[in-house]
């Protein structure tokens, strides 16, 4: 077909989906199937149909998510390992009339970030805080995080975690979810087209409690790492829902009522 | 149902098949081509995609653009009105009442 007869093919038809326009045109650096470019484009997404483009700053973490700033086109700092919610609290309480959120993997937001993280949504923090939990540290060679299931073989626990050893996986969501300083605590996934529509609801609510200064939003997006799984992207969704979601089940942990 | 077609930034395409997977008509498949990345892309290789979005909103790499026909507007061909007992209207193909 020649490109006049698709252009005329086209013009029968109206548009209703296309990248966002806050998004750069920089190729995702990341490996094929990866979560956290669908959780960067559905942010992207509710900062560009909000019309809050000017008046969003995030927040990029140390992890495979550390060149956030490079796609999403807003206004973006950079935090050391585990400090995005310090930093962000900083520039929210600077820049109080700011959408602010944090994006952060699960080594940095619930290992070496642990401290920050809680206390952030203790103070109740008026920020959306994002946090990808594909139960791994991907960027490093996929060593098992707090967030690792029981039994899951990382590079670090070659022979599967055990408890003995490890501990128990950290459910770091339910915790801040006690907090009262909390005002939204959702769980997440973008492994189906409808769960990145409830995803988009999420962060949309929670830039509207933003807005009306009610706390801290925390949403969990259970996610994928293909690579340091060792699976194909679709293998890795299907295992996600088989093994991570019966221990971080979807939905919301805190909601207003 | 709706007609729609979907159009790839192939080059940016990363061959992760989620597309594929998402999409509920089988309308997309792995081209045996493969990009300047390496990657093997993604084509549409049937004539039935209804412009769902599935598939762009599954795609990690944002290269889908999704189009759906324009929704046709109903122009009425008669209009009835005062009936106080059951009448039978025919309309003929070109729409006017016969
Ligand atoms: C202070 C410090 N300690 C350790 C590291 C090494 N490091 C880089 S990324 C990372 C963990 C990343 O895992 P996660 O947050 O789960 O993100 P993912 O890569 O899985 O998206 C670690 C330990 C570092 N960069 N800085
Ligand atoms: S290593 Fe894992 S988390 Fe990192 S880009 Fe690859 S798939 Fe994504
Ligand atoms: S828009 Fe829907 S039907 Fe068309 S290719 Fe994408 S998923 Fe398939
Ligand atoms: S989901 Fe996107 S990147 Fe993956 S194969 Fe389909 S078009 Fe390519």
């Amino acid at each position: 077909m020649g490109q006049d007869v698709v252009d005329a093919a086209l013009e029968q038809m109206e548009c209703v989906y296309a990248r966002p326009d806050t998004l750069t045109d920089t190729r995702f650096h990341y490996c094929p199937g990866c979560g956290h470019s669908v959780v960067h484009r559905v942010i992207m997404e509710v900062v560009q149909e909000a019309g809050i483009r000017e008046q969003t700053i995030g927040v990029a973490p140390v992890g495979c998510s550390v060149f956030a700033y490079n796609y999403m086109d807003v206004d973006m700092q950079e935090a050391a390992h585990g400090r995005a919610s310090a930093v962000a609290t900083g520039i929210k309480r600077v820049l109080p009339d700011r959408f602010v959120f944090s994006y952060q993997g699960d080594g940095d937001l619930a290992a070496i970030g642990t401290a920050e993280t809680i206390h952030t949504c203790n103070r109740g923090e008026n920020i959306l805080m994002v946090f990808v939990n594909n139960a791994i540290y991907g960027m490093t060679g996929g060593q098992m995080a707090p967030t690792t299931l029981l039994g899951m073989k990382t590079s670090t626990s070659p022979a599967g975690r055990t408890v003995e050893t490890a501990g128990f996986p950290l459910k770091i969501t339910e915790m801040v979810a006690m907090l009262p300083g909390t005002y939204y605590v959702t769980r997440q996934s973008v492994h189906t087209p409808n769960a990145v529509r409830q995803l988009k609801k999420a962060i949309t609510k929670s830039f509207q409690y933003q807005k009306e200064r009610k706390g801290t939003c925390f949403i969990e997006v259970v996610s994928n790492c293909p690579s340091g799984w060792k699976m194909t992207p679709v293998q890795s969704n299907a295992w996600l829902v088989e093994n991570m979601f019966p221990l971080y089940p979807p939905g919301d942990i805190k909601a207003p009522k | 149902m709706a007609k729609g077609t979907v159009v790839f930034d192939i080059e940016n395409c990363k061959g992760c098949e989620l597309c594929i997977e998402a999409c509920p008509q089988d309308s997309l498949e792995l081209s045996p081509r493969i990009n300047a990345q390496g990657y093997h892309y993604v084509v549409l290789v049937k004539d039935n995609c209804t412009g769902c979005t599935n598939c762009a909103l599954v795609c990690p790499d944002a290269v889908i653009t999704v189009y759906r026909e324009k929704k046709k507007t109903r122009v009425p061909v008669a209009r009835i009105s005062g009936v106080t007992q059951n009448i039978t209207v025919t309309i003929d193909e070109e729409g006017k009442p016969s």
